[in-house]
Order: C-alpha cells, then sequence, then structure tokens
C-alpha cells in the first residue's frame, strides 16, 4: 500500500534538475512550402521576401538558413504585405481590414520577427463621420511612400487615405475623395456612375509626391500630393485589373478583366487623354480572361520586358495558370500546375539608376516558388534552396536517417546534381540573400527521406534549418504502367501557340496509385536501401556513382502460404519490366520481390550485414536473402475469419456504404419530417416513406449522441494480421550463453514472432555466405494479452541500451554493446510498454499508458538525450507520441514517465500520422500537406533559425515596449504552444546555456547515472513475475539436445521457485 | 508422515516464509507446509492432498478457517492463494467428500453451524428441501460490488469479472452533462454515463449497471477531465478486469452501510482506505492479495507456443510451414497441460510433486 504512495510523489529534486537538463519542448521551425500562401512581399534593399498565409502566418526569408516566422492574432487571411524599404519592417493587410506592422528585433544577438503596432479600423462608418464612400472599411490597395513613412490606402469606396506608419495612425484631412478627382475628369465621362474600387496605386520611384491611382472603372489619375491636384487624367473605358508604372515616369501599361493591356504615355500634355497609344489583347482575338496583375521592365538594351499572369483564351486554355513573360518578339508562356498568388521582378531599385535591368523573376503559387534567372537566355529556373514543395507528390511516408557518413553524403548529393544539373551561373543565382545565418554548422548530417504516392523518394538535407532537396529516386520506371503512352499522345497534340513551358515541380497527380511508397529503410553504412510500395513491391537498391544499365532480378513470395478459403479482391501487383534496363547514377534497383497477395507493404526493415530484407503486409511477413536472391521464410499472420484483410482496401467501400446509407436516411427522413411538406400529390407517399424510415431506425439510435462501445479486442477482429513492426537484432534467444541474428515481428493483434536466425556469414567467413542458405527457426511467440497491436519492438543490451545498427559497432561508430547476457526486449504495443527478460521471456518493468491516461501510442523511437550541463551525459529514453497529439517521454528500462508535453492537436490526424522522431530527440510532424514542423525534446540538440539582419532605420526606443509576445516560435500556425521547461535553454543560444552549466557544482557521476537513479527509486516497479507472466507458457524449442535437457532442468528449477510447492 | 512432520517444523524454524498446513480429512490429520509467497497453483495443491490422504476415485471438498473461524472454500487459485497468505500461522484445512459437502455451506459462521447441522442431522423432517445451488467452484464471479465501506453511498464501484471470451461486457458509454453541487449552486459539468446495455451482455446480467449511470472512475482513475474517445479506450484497455466506478441514475438501490456479514466479502474490507481518491496512479489501485493475480490478469503477457515442443535434439523447422494458427485461449483452457511438463521425471516422491529448495 504505502509503495503507491511512494512512487507517486517521487519528486526527487536531483532527478527533477537532470529532466530539466535533458529535456526541453520547444517547436523550432516549419520546413517545406507555406500552407495556403495568400501575398507576396519583397525587400529589394536588404533581399527579403515575405509570404503571408492564408491562417495568417506571416514568413520572411533570406538566404539559406534566414528566417523568420510571426502569426497574427487573429485567423485571417494576409492579403497584402509590404516592406518598409531597409527598415525589417513589414505592413500586412488582413482580409478583416486590420493593418499589422511588424518589425526585425535583435535580441541575444539573434533576430525575430515581433508584431509591433495593428490598426483595427474603425466598424462604423467613417472615422470623421462622413457616410459611405470616405469608410476604411474595404481597404483594396496599399502603397508606401516617402520610404515607408507614409503609407496610401486604396478603397472599395473609391477614396485615397494616408497614414502613418511609425504610429499607424490615419492623417486625417489629407483624404482623397472620389470627388476631388472627379472635378478633373469631363462631364461626359463622368455620367453620374461611380469611379469604382480603387483597383491600384502605384508610386513614382524618383518623383515622391506623385501617385498613380487607377481606379476599377478604368478612369487613371496621376495626383500630385503636394499640389493636391491631378496631373494627369487617363479615360480609360475597359475595366482596370492592374497598372504599372514605367521607370521613367513617361509611359503606364493598364491590363483589364478581357484579357488586354494598354500603354499609355504620360509624357507632356495636360488633356484627359481619351486613346492608349497601344492596346492588345496577347491571346485574342477570342474572348480571354483578365490579366491580373502587370509589371513593365527596361532594360538597357533597349527593349523590356512585360510580365503579365492570366489573359488565357476563355474556351481553350481557361484553365491554365499562366504567366506570360515576353521581351521584343520573344514570348514565353509559363505554365503551372497551380494557381498564382503573386510575381515580383529583383532588378534595380536605386533611383539614380536609369534601367531597371531586372534579374530574376519570382512567382509564388499556391503550391510553390518558383525563381526564374531572367539573365541568362532561355530563362532557366532557379533551384530553390529552400520552400522546397514537399508534397509535389503526397507524402506517403517519411524516415529520418541521423549521423549520415561525410561519404554517404557526398555521394548522394552528387547523384542529386547529376540528376538536375545546374549551370554554374545560376548556382549562385539566388537572388533572396538578404541576412546572415549565425547557426554553427551542424555538427552532424541528417537526412530526411519521404515516400511519396507517385513512387518517388526525395532526399532532403535536415542537418540544418532550411530543408534542402538532395537527390530524388525514382521507382516508377521499373514497372510497366497504364498512362504512359496517353501522356506521350498528349504531349503531340499540344499546338505550339501559346508557347507553353512547363514550369514547377509541384505535380499531385500520380499514374498509378499502386506506385506509392509506404515504407523506407536506408542503410547508411552500405549505401543500400529498401523502398516498399502499396501493390506489395518490395525494391532492394545499392547506391552507384555511375549510370549502368542491368536487369533487376524478381521474386514473388507467397504471403498467404496455401491458406484456402481466400480471394484477394484488390489491385492487382505490378508488371516488372523485364530485361537491361538503363538506370542512372543514384539508388539503382537490385532485387525485386513482390507479396503476394499485393497488399500495401506495412512493415520494412533491413539488415545490410546479414543481407536481409524482412517486409509485412497485412496477411503475414517475409524474409529474403537479397544476396542469393532467395526467400528465406514466409508466415501467414491472417486470422481465419478476417475477411476484410483478404478483400483488398477496395472492400473497404463496402462497408461504409452501410453507414453512408444510414446517415443519407438520416437526413432524408429530417427533411422529410421538416414542416416543408407540400400538400401536393406525392405528400402520401412522401409520408409513407417517412414512416418507413422511421421504422428503419430504431427509435433509440436516433435519440442517443455520439456513444463508445466498450468491448475489449478480440482474436479475430478484422485487420489483426496485420504486420506493423520488424526489427533484426544480434541478441540472445536460444539461450543465455549464445547469441545470435534474430528477427522479430509484431502484429496488429498483439502477437510477436521471435525468429533465430541461421546467417553463414555471422557463423563461418564471409565466402562462406553465397553458398549456405540462410535459416530461420521460430523461437518465441508472444502473445499479449491486451491483443493491442505492436508499435515496435527493441533489444536493449546488458546496460540498458539499445543495441546500435548494423556495422555501427563493427565500424567503431558506436560504442559495442554488452554482449555479456542480461538482454532484454521491449515491446511498445499501443497500448502498453513492457520490458521482458531474455531469452526467457518474462516482464521485466512495464506501463500502462492507455489504462492510466486514456491516450493510445501512434509513433514511439527510442532517443538518447544528451546534458546540456554535462558535456558528454547522455541517457536512452523512449519518446512517444500519443492519439491526443501529446508527446510523453519514458526512462528505459525502467519505464517510468519522464516529462510529457502537447504537441499537435489532437485533431490533425494526418499531423499526428506523419511523426517521425531522430534518434537525438527531435522529431518532424506535417502540419500541412507541405510543410514539416521541427520540434525538439531534447534541451540540448535543438535546430532552429539563428539570424540576424542588417537593418537600418531610425530606431525608436518606445517601440521596444509594444512587443506583443514573448517568442515568434511559441505559436505555431498549426500547433499547440509548447511548455517551456527552462526558459534559459530555449533561447537555443549555446552560449549562456553552457556556461551556466559550468557554475552549477556537477552532481557525482552515481546520481546521475540512469541505472542508479532507476534502481534507487524503481524497486517497486519491477513487477512480481509470477503474476505476470506464467513460466510454464514460455516453451523454448530451439537448442540442441543437451542444451534443451539443460533447458529442461532450469526451466523444471525455476518452475519449482515460481510454484513453491514445498513438501518435506 | 512423521517425516514431512519434522521437516515442516525445522523449515518454519529456518524460514518464516513456509505455511504449516494441517489438513483433516474425516479423522485423520496430515501436515505439511506451503510456501507463503508463492503458493502455487491450486491444481497442484489439490492433487497434493489427495496424495497425502491417499484419496482415490472420489471428488473432494477443500475448505479452511480463516481468521475469524469461517469455513472458506479453496476451489481455485485465487482463494488458495488467499486461504495460504492469511494463514496465522496455521492453515487449517478440512477435506470432504463431495457428496456430504453437498448438505453444508461455506461461509460466515459455517463452522460453528455445521457442527450444529450434523448433530441435528437425525431429525431429518425439520430440513426443508431447498432450491439445490451448486459449489462455488462451479460458478465464475460475475461482477462484484467492492469498497463500499470507503465510498460515498451514493457512488458504487462494480468489478466486472470477464473470464474467457463467450459474453460480452455488452454496454456503452456516450458524452452527458451532470449537475453537481458547488458553491455557487448548481452547475452543470460534463461527464461520460453509460448510454446502452447489450441485451445478453455481461453488463446487463449483473444488474450493477444500468443506463444512465455516470461513471466516475475507471480501474481508480478518475474521468473527469478526459473525452469519451479516452475513457472508451481506458475502459478497453481494463476489460478484462474492469472496475468502474459509478454514480447510479437509480439511487434507491444503494448498499446500506453495517448491514454485511463480516467474511461474506473479503474484497472490501481488505481493500485499503482512501484508495478512491488517489490521482492517477501509475499502476492500478491496490488490491487485496487474492485479487493480485486476476487484476494483472489482462496484462499478461500469455507466451504461446503454438508447434508442438520438439523432440530433444532436433530443431522444429517452421519456416515456410504454414503453421497453424492456434488459439492461446484454447492453451489456457487447460492449465494442467502447462503445469505437467516442466516438471521433471522422479520429482514426485511419496508426497506429491514436491520440489526441494
Amino acid at each position: 500500500m504505502m509503495k503507491f504512495r511512494f512512487r507517486r510523489q517521487g519528486a526527487d529534486p536531483q532527478r527533477e534538475k537532470l529532466k530539466q537538463e535533458l529535456f526541453a519542448f520547444n517547436k523550432t521551425v516549419e520546413h517545406g512550402f507555406p500552407n495556403q500562401p495568400s501575398a507576396l512581399a519583397f525587400d529589394p534593399e536588404l533581399r527579403i521576401m515575405a509570404i503571408g498565409t492564408r491562417s495568417g502566418a506571416v514568413k520572411i526569408y533570406g538566404a539559406p538558413g534566414v528566417e523568420f516566422t510571426g502569426l497574427h492574432r487573429d485567423t485571417a487571411t494576409v492579403t497584402q504585405m509590404h516592406f518598409l524599404p531597409g527598415q525589417g519592417r513589414l505592413l500586412t493587410l488582413l482580409d478583416d481590414s486590420s493593418l499589422h506592422l511588424w518589425e526585425v528585433v535583435h535580441r541575444n544577438g539573434c533576430a525575430h520577427l515581433e508584431e509591433a503596432l495593428s490598426l483595427q479600423p474603425p466598424s462604423r462608418p467613417g472615422f470623421d463621420g462622413a457616410s459611405g464612400p470616405l469608410s476604411l472599411a474595404r481597404v483594396t490597395v496599399v502603397l508606401l511612400l516617402a520610404a515607408g513613412d507614409l503609407a496610401a490606402l486604396g478603397t472599395e469606396g473609391s477614396s485615397v487615405f494616408f497614414l502613418d506608419v511609425p504610429t499607424l495612425t490615419l492623417l486625417e484631412g489629407q483624404t482623397l475623395a472620389p470627388d476631388d478627382v472627379l472635378r478633373s475628369v469631363p462631364d461626359d465621362y463622368r455620367c453620374g456612375k461611380a469611379l469604382g474600387p480603387v483597383e491600384s496605386l502605384q508610386g513614382h520611384l524618383r518623383d515622391p509626391t506623385r501617385i498613380l491611382i487607377g481606379y476599377s472603372r478604368g478612369l487613371l489619375v496621376i495626383w500630385n500630393r503636394a499640389a493636391r491636384c491631378a496631373d494627369r487624367v487617363f479615360l480609360g473605358t475597359q475595366q482596370l485589373e492592374s497598372l504599372c508604372w514605367e521607370r521613367s515616369g513617361n509611359t503606364l501599361v493598364s491590363s483589364h478583366s478581357d484579357g488586354s493591356y494598354a500603354v499609355w504615355s504620360a509624357g507632356a500634355g495636360s488633356s484627359p487623354t481619351t486613346q492608349p497609344t497601344v492596346a492588345t489583347t496577347p491571346y485574342g482575338p477570342f474572348p480571354c480572361k483578365a490579366i491580373n496583375k502587370i509589371l513593365w521592365r527596361n532594360c538597357a538594351s533597349g527593349d523590356h520586358f512585360i510580365i503579365f499572369s492570366g489573359g488565357m483564351p476563355r474556351a481553350s486554355y481557361g484553365d491554365r495558370h499562366c504567366v506570360s513573360v515576353l521581351r521584343a518578339e520573344t514570348l514565353v508562356t509559363l505554365d503551372f500546375t497551380s494557381r498564382i498568388i503573386d510575381f515580383f521582378t529583383v532588378h534595380s531599385t536605386r533611383p539614380e539608376d536609369e534601367f531597371d535591368e531586372p534579374q530574376a523573376l519570382a512567382v509564388l503559387l499556391e503550391e510553390e516558388l518558383v525563381v526564374l534567372d531572367l539573365q541568362t537566355p532561355g530563362w532557366p529556373a532557379v533551384p530553390a534552396p529552400y520552400l522546397a514543395p514537399l508534397h509535389s507528390s503526397a507524402i506517403t511516408c517519411s524516415a529520418h536517417v541521423a549521423n549520415v557518413p561525410a561519404k554517404l553524403w557526398a555521394r548522394i548529393v552528387s547523384a542529386g546534381e547529376q540528376q538536375s544539373p545546374q549551370p554554374a551561373s545560376s548556382a549562385s543565382s539566388w537572388p533572396i540573400t538578404g541576412g546572415r545565418n549565425l547557426a554553427q554548422e551542424p555538427s552532424q548530417r541528417g537526412l530526411l527521406l519521404t515516400g511519396h504516392e507517385d513512387g518517388t523518394v526525395r532526399f532532403w538535407d535536415a542537418s540544418g534549418v532550411a530543408l534542402r532537396p538532395l537527390y530524388k529516386l525514382s521507382t516508377a520506371g521499373l514497372f510497366q504502367t497504364d498512362c504512359e503512352h496517353a501522356d506521350s499522345l498528349a504531349q503531340a497534340a499540344e499546338d505550339d501557340w501559346p508557347p507553353f513551358r512547363k514550369v514547377g515541380c509541384f505535380d499531385p497527380y500520380s499514374d498509378d496509385p499502386r506506385l506509392g511508397v509506404q515504407k523506407v529503410a536506408l542503410c547508411k553504412y552500405t549505401a543500400q536501401m529498401v523502398v516498399a510500395g502499396t501493390a506489395g513491391q518490395v525494391l532492394v537498391l545499392e547506391l552507384s556513382d555511375v549510370p549502368s544499365e542491368q536487369a533487376v532480378s524478381v521474386a514473388g513470395v507467397d504471403l498467404l502460404q496455401d491458406r484456402e478459403g481466400f480471394t484477394w479482391k484488390g489491385h492487382e501487383r505490378l508488371s516488372p519490366r523485364t530485361g537491361p534496363l538503363p538506370w542512372p547514377a543514384g539508388f539503382q534497383p537490385r532485387v525485386l520481390v513482390q507479396c503476394l497477395p499485393p497488399a500495401a507493404v506495412t512493415a520494412v526493415t533491413l539488415h545490410a550485414e546479414w543481407s536481409l530484407v524482412a517486409f509485412g503486409t497485412s496477411h503475414g511477413f517475409g524474409l529474403f536473402d537479397y544476396q542469393r536472391k532467395s526467400p528465406v521464410l514466409a508466415r501467414c499472420t491472417l486470422h481465419p475469419s478476417d475477411s476484410l484483410a483478404m478483400e483488398g482496401p477496395l472492400s473497404r467501400v463496402k462497408s461504409l456504404k452501410k453507414s453512408l446509407r444510414q446517415s443519407f436516411r438520416r437526413i432524408r427522413k429530417s427533411r422529410v419530417s421538416g414542416k416543408k411538406r407540400a400538400a401536393n400529390a406525392n405528400s402520401k407517399l412522401q409520408e409513407a416513406n417517412a414512416q418507413l424510415a422511421e421504422q428503419a431506425c430504431p427509435h433509440d439510435v436516433e435519440m442517443t449522441p455520439v456513444q463508445r462501445r466498450i468491448e475489449p479486442r478480440s482474436a479475430d477482429d478484422s485487420l489483426s494480421g496485420v504486420v506493423r513492426c520488424l526489427y533484426f537484432a544480434d541478441t540472445f534467444l536460444r539461450d543465455a550463453a549464445h547469441h545470435g541474428p534474430t528477427m522479430w515481428a509484431g502484429t496488429n493483434s498483439g502477437s510477436v514472432f521471435a525468429y533465430a536466425l541461421e546467417v553463414p556469414a555471422a557463423a563461418a567467413g564471409g565466402e562462406k555466405r553465397a553458398e549456405r542458405a540462410v535459416e530461420a527457426v521460430l523461437g518465441k511467440e508472444v502473445q499479449l494479452m491486451h491483443r493491442a497491436p505492436v508499435v515496435a519492438i527493441a533489444v536493449l543490451d546488458g546496460r540498458g541500451r539499445p543495441l546500435p545498427e548494423p556495422y555501427e559497432a563493427s565500424r567503431d561508430l558506436a560504442q559495442a554493446p554488452d554482449m555479456q547476457g542480461g538482454h532484454a526486449v521491449l515491446i511498445a504495443s499501443e497500448e502498453q510498454f513492457k520490458v521482458f527478460t531474455l531469452p526467457k521471456v518474462s516482464a521485466k518493468t512495464k506501463f500502462k499508458l492507455t489504462a492510466h491516461e486514456g491516450c493510445r501510442v501512434r509513433k514511439v523511437a527510442l532517443a538518447t538525450f544528451a546534458s546540456v550541463a554535462c558535456e558528454d551525459y547522455a541517457e536512452t529514453c523512449l519518446a512517444c507520441l500519443t492519439n491526443l497529439g501529446d508527446v510523453h517521454v519514458f526512462s528505459v528500462p525502467g519505464l517510468r514517465p519522464q516529462v510529457h508535453y502537447s504537441c499537435i492537436r489532437k485533431e490533425d490526424i494526418s499531423g499526428i500520422a506523419s511523426c517521425v522522431f531522430t534518434r537525438h530527440g527531435q522529431g518532424f510532424y506535417l502540419i500541412s500537406p507541405s510543410e514539416f514542423e521541427r520540434f525538439s525534446l531534447s534541451a540540448r540538440n535543438i535546430t532552429e533559425p539563428l539570424c540576424s539582419l542588417d537593418i537600418s532605420w531610425p530606431r525608436d526606443t518606445t517601440h521596444t515596449s509594444h512587443r506583443l509576445r514573448e517568442s515568434p516560435k511559441l505559436s505555431q500556425a498549426n500547433g499547440t504552444p509548447g511548455v517551456v521547461l527552462s526558459p534559459g535553454s530555449c533561447d537555443g543560444s549555446p552560449d549562456p546555456v553552457r556556461s551556466k552549466g559550468d557554475d552549477t557544482p556537477e552532481p557525482p557521476e552515481a546520481t546521475l547515472s540512469p541505472m542508479s537513479i532507476d534502481s534507487a527509486t524503481s524497486a517497486d516497479t519491477t513487477l512480481d513475475t509470477t503474476g505476470d507472466v506464467t513460466v510454464e507458457d514460455v516453451k523454448d524449442f530451439l537448442g540442441s539436445s543437451e542444451e534443451s535437457e539443460k533447458n529442461l532442468r532450469n526451466l523444471a528449477e525455476e518452475e519449482a521457485q515460481a510454484c513453491a510447492v514445498l513438501i518435506k | 508422515m512423521n517425516r514431512s512432520f519434522h521437516k515442516s517444523q525445522t523449515l518454519r524454524f529456518y524460514d518464516c516464509s513456509a505455511v504449516e498446513v494441517k489438513s483433516k480429512f474425516g479423522a485423520e490429520f496430515r501436515r505439511f507446509s506451503l510456501d507463503r509467497q508463492k503458493p502455487g497453483k491450486f491444481e497442484d495443491f489439490y492433487n497434493l492432498v489427495l496424495h497425502t490422504h491417499h484419496i482415490s476415485n472420489t471428488d473432494v471438498t477443500i475448505g479452511y478457517a480463516d481468521v475469524h473461524g469461517d469455513l472458506l472454500p479453496i476451489n481455485n487459485d485465487d482463494n488458495f492463494c488467499k486461504a495460504v497468505s492469511s494463514a496465522n500461522p496455521l492453515l487449517r484445512v478440512f477435506i470432504q467428500k463431495r457428496e456430504e459437502a453437498e448438505h453444508c455451506s461455506f461461509g460466515a459462521g459455517s463452522l460453528s453451524r455445521r457442527r450444529r447441522a450434523l448433530a441435528l442431522r437425525e431429525d431429518g423432517p425439520r430440513r426443508r428441501a431447498h432450491l439445490h445451488i451448486g459449489l462455488p467452484r462451479d460458478f465464475r464471479p460475475v461482477s462484484s460490488i467492492i469498497d463500499v465501506d470507503i465510498l460515498p453511498e451514493t457512488h458504487r464501484r462494480v468489478r466486472l469479472y470477464r473470464h474467457g471470451c463467450q459474453k460480452p461486457l455488452g454496454f456503452y458509454i456516450r458524452d452527458g452533462t451532470s449537475v453537481r453541487v458547488a458553491p455557487q449552486g448548481l452547475e452543470k459539468v460534463p461527464g461520460i454515463f453509460i448510454s446502452r446495455m447489450v441485451p445478453g451482455g455481461l453488463a446487463e446480467s449483473t444488474g450493477l449497471l444500468a443506463v444512465d449511470d455516470e461513471v466516475l472512475e475507471v480501474n481508480g482513475i478518475e474521468v473527469a477531465g478526459k473525452t469519451l474517445d479516452q475513457v472508451t479506450d481506458m475502459m478497453i484497455a481494463n476489460s478484462h478486469n474492469l472496475i468502474v466506478t459509478v454514480k447510479p441514475a437509480n439511487q434507491r438501490n444503494n448498499v446500506v452501510r453495517g448491514g454485511r456479514a463480516p467474511g461474506s466479502s473479503g474484497r472490501s474490507w481488505d481493500s485499503a482506505p482512501g484508495r478512491h481518491s488517489l490521482p492517477a496512479a501509475p499502476a492500478p489501485a491496490p488490491l487485496p492479495p487474492d485479487d493480485a493475480d486476476s487484476d494483472d490478469e489482462p496484462d499478461v503477457v500469455l507466451e504461446g507456443v503454438l508447434e508442438p515442443r520438439p523432440a530433444p535434439g532436433g530443431q522444429a523447422r517452421v519456416n515456410g510451414a504454414g503453421a497453424a494458427h492456434r488459439l492461446l485461449s484454447s492453451l489456457r483452457a487447460d492449465p494442467r497441460q502447462g503445469l505437467a511438463l516442466p516438471l521433471p521425471a522422479g520429482a514426485v516422491e511419496e508426497h506429491g510433486p514436491a520440489v526441494t529448495l
């Protein structure tokens, strides 16, 4: 009784301090492309770019590694953003018409983005008491004037307001009402019609007093603010979309809703101009869509660029997302795969320059950012060092490889360079280069692998803040798919006009869903990898530095093992191409194993040292020797009554049908029983139908709200045979004296199978490997009583540490495991964690997470947590993500809860499902289809943006008091704010932390060791094994004759001790 | 006989974990000892008793005298374990032939009553022919109300025993609001309620749970602040030994305090006071020793070996053999199968399957 009390209090101050040194939760950086971008801005002086999103997030990017993130308090779409040039300040307009001023401030040597001021326009119309037209309620356009001190706001009511930016206050009395403008317009143009909303405001580069105002109706006015009069008036009659003022100020270009643009001469003359000098419809003569935005940039060579979006012929290409670039006679129609949000050119903005000389065009699309180099002939795309569209095809799985050896890294990088050869000039031409990255060079290289729906695996450099694409592996080339011919036909059929050019890599359409990648495993020492897919295909690939042409050997493994009475109703297996195939440098397939039936692969693992690959589906698991190219083992895990697994994914629809039908019936019933029942001829029929519907649904089912059935899992639940995890380990399965290769498999119904493997290479010299077959012998089979799915299996060595990866110990890259015995196996199910001793499987420690917290395990990983205080102290812990989005950390092997944080919203199911932990206490999860949030559980290992920006503006000390938030990373666009344990360490600046650590007297080594801490308090956690595992259930059928006799004797003795029936 | 007595004496002397057993069958006494910490299985004990008393070809019932002098049955692992652990210092065991035992019942005061009953047996006509109720060993407990003495009278803590998989637990839960008395007056708080009973299910058959009962705790952990899905998961995770504390919608059938006969429910007065108020614990609320085994049962990792045991010397070759998927529960159903195996040949001596420490 008392021991429970003691255990619960358990606030050992020393341990608490140590926990603070080991664990801290931070959401550090968002990788990938912002979801649903809605606004774009560029500061040509600082060369930084800002992207606003529909959820109110603001992200500023500069050079790789320079990133700032901010989030508006209201979840409103950012409609416009404008940089105050050179000041590191940004004015944002939201769709609730509120204006916000953001600034980059430096603290602790690092820059952060903070909201300084905001202005919510008065909700009642007009601040000056005026009615409708003077209302600020709907701001349509914003123009910054006078180096950013003044802003002009165009509104829907045709007025232009002026705003003092540093204080974000409206300058009353300067407002330009439509009546002021209409005075200079001839009567016949006025004809009683309103001007419409202000569509465009353009400033003059050299003359800040003049503003070009464009109204929706088509009227263009050059307004002189100093003289408060209209300098020039252009009486356009076509509905205006956008305006651009040429650098010299002599030419205007306007784009219109009918797909035309017009060039106006703004030279001398004062009378209202009625006709443009040029008016063209570039994609005419048939009706065209509007040109949404147009830019005019002149060049030193005398000609000019006209860049515009839209304007495509409505009937034939109305659904394309195009930006047209026209220079002299050269027209290129950039054909994008997603909607165009905005675009800008990088060009000279110094007033003294005579020409714009655009260097680059940056186009922000809904799903990616594309930058074109306008100075290189052909205008090639510049590869982006960040903002990678992770979701160019939907992400289906991800994996993280830590501590990648430099050699493999270089080979992958060079394979990637051969894949997309970049001209030397454009390698350095990424135009957005602002800010300085202060983060230290990452101490180790981390590789993030993402598997995609189209059968590709992408390799990302996840070492630092900027997630950089390295290499793309495509597996589709190995298979014959239906869509290839159709593709080539479509290419040929396309006309020469308009001159389309496909740009961008976002391609959400998959040729064949069977190609989808389900699981990926990479051996970082041998550069071998396994890619497993939706149609049961398991590919073993090897990295090769040279292209080659070779045939891939194909093998089939029947996982049903002659199980009768089942027919697979799912998809067919993929048919591989036969004969030698050309493979570019990079990962080249060696062996293809196809599971039968071709269900999606649910688990895969690779042991390069033994040349073995294990794979599992919903039907069973198999083991394949890819050196000898021969199957070793196939085991069916299917329960006889599990029909769902057999029928394949398509039949799920059937079970869905029933519930759909019910809900339709419910909808229909509520509609029918509504009051709108018409007294027509059909009414009787309807009533009868309603009655029928009522009879069909039992009344109580209709009345009760959401309810949950309380029923334990039974053995014959559907999909109970799904193999959830596979694991290779060199450990003690046969007896306590000899260790050897083992393979472990865990299923959805809580079964664990352990096989002892006979790998010739492990026993004798390597040359024997090819001659003798690998043998697998079932050693143990454990059925967890609670039947929860087994999520992970790991073997711990005698010191309680997880076994190293293959080759890690033999190449001196990790501490050799303790092979003196005392191994234990950690089995994590969805409901609880348990550590069992080996070779006699009896429970040592356990933690029943679901029984206590009501949450279920989604992802687990063993991670090493280094201490911030002590350089060489680290603990291995179990990190776990639950279905509620919480992250828990448990000690290993004591399984005592250490810390827990709320990380992901529990409604964000795809985020929880996508989570992947690294081996050093970090993790990634998808916050949108295109963005990974990176988080850190470790107090020491934090990857977050540390950067500075050289900003020059008269810094007003009063601004610092306006700080609205403590840290930009505490509020995520898509996450829950984390609890930060120690504010000192969350800053991430390593120096203060380290000095703090030096000050504190280091606790004696004995108290720091995890084992001693556990043993000090964990006596009560050691469960009495007699109650937990009955010894007689363990049967060992391994070992030789005397071995088994000895085992028998041992068992008998243990049995006697456990049973303890003594007769004397 | 003498040898075993002698040995048990010395054992008690050396090792206080041994429990001296005095077993009576008819007029014969036998003495032997058991390990208090690890008493073992009931089946072993039963065979041992038959062996020591040289009883053959007849079924017997085994009872023991507990600390209150009540004659309580020993017929399963739980109460055997309880009997051994509560022996102070001597465990008195009474053995009766099954047919004789039919006439007397175990329970409070049964020891003294039995003497009287035996004395009165001559005047048979006075005995009413009553409904034949089988011995407890013919039943399994289905449910019990526990911790009556430490809970408010408005609450009820119900333990559902789910043995095997024959019967579904058979209830549904839902979200709802319950009204609490707060300092400011009545306030509505979200709560979890039983929404539906499956006819013929375990929950319905106990009669202890009903629709609209509010669920307050699951295995000692309060459900306040937890979502319906969390509570569902907690209940399913504990489903082998589910203890729910409810506030019955119908408050008229509450257990009246102090009306219980001593010994009728060993559980409730064995459990520690204050247990229900403990916060979420890393282990479920502590249970008396006889419950401990069954409490852990849901988490027991039954290590099953599905293939037949290979002959010594030969290794089982199972790769690709397509092993028949037999259910482990079939293994469980016959515990003797597992028990008999590990005993080495020759261990069975005159006094049963004893193994000397």
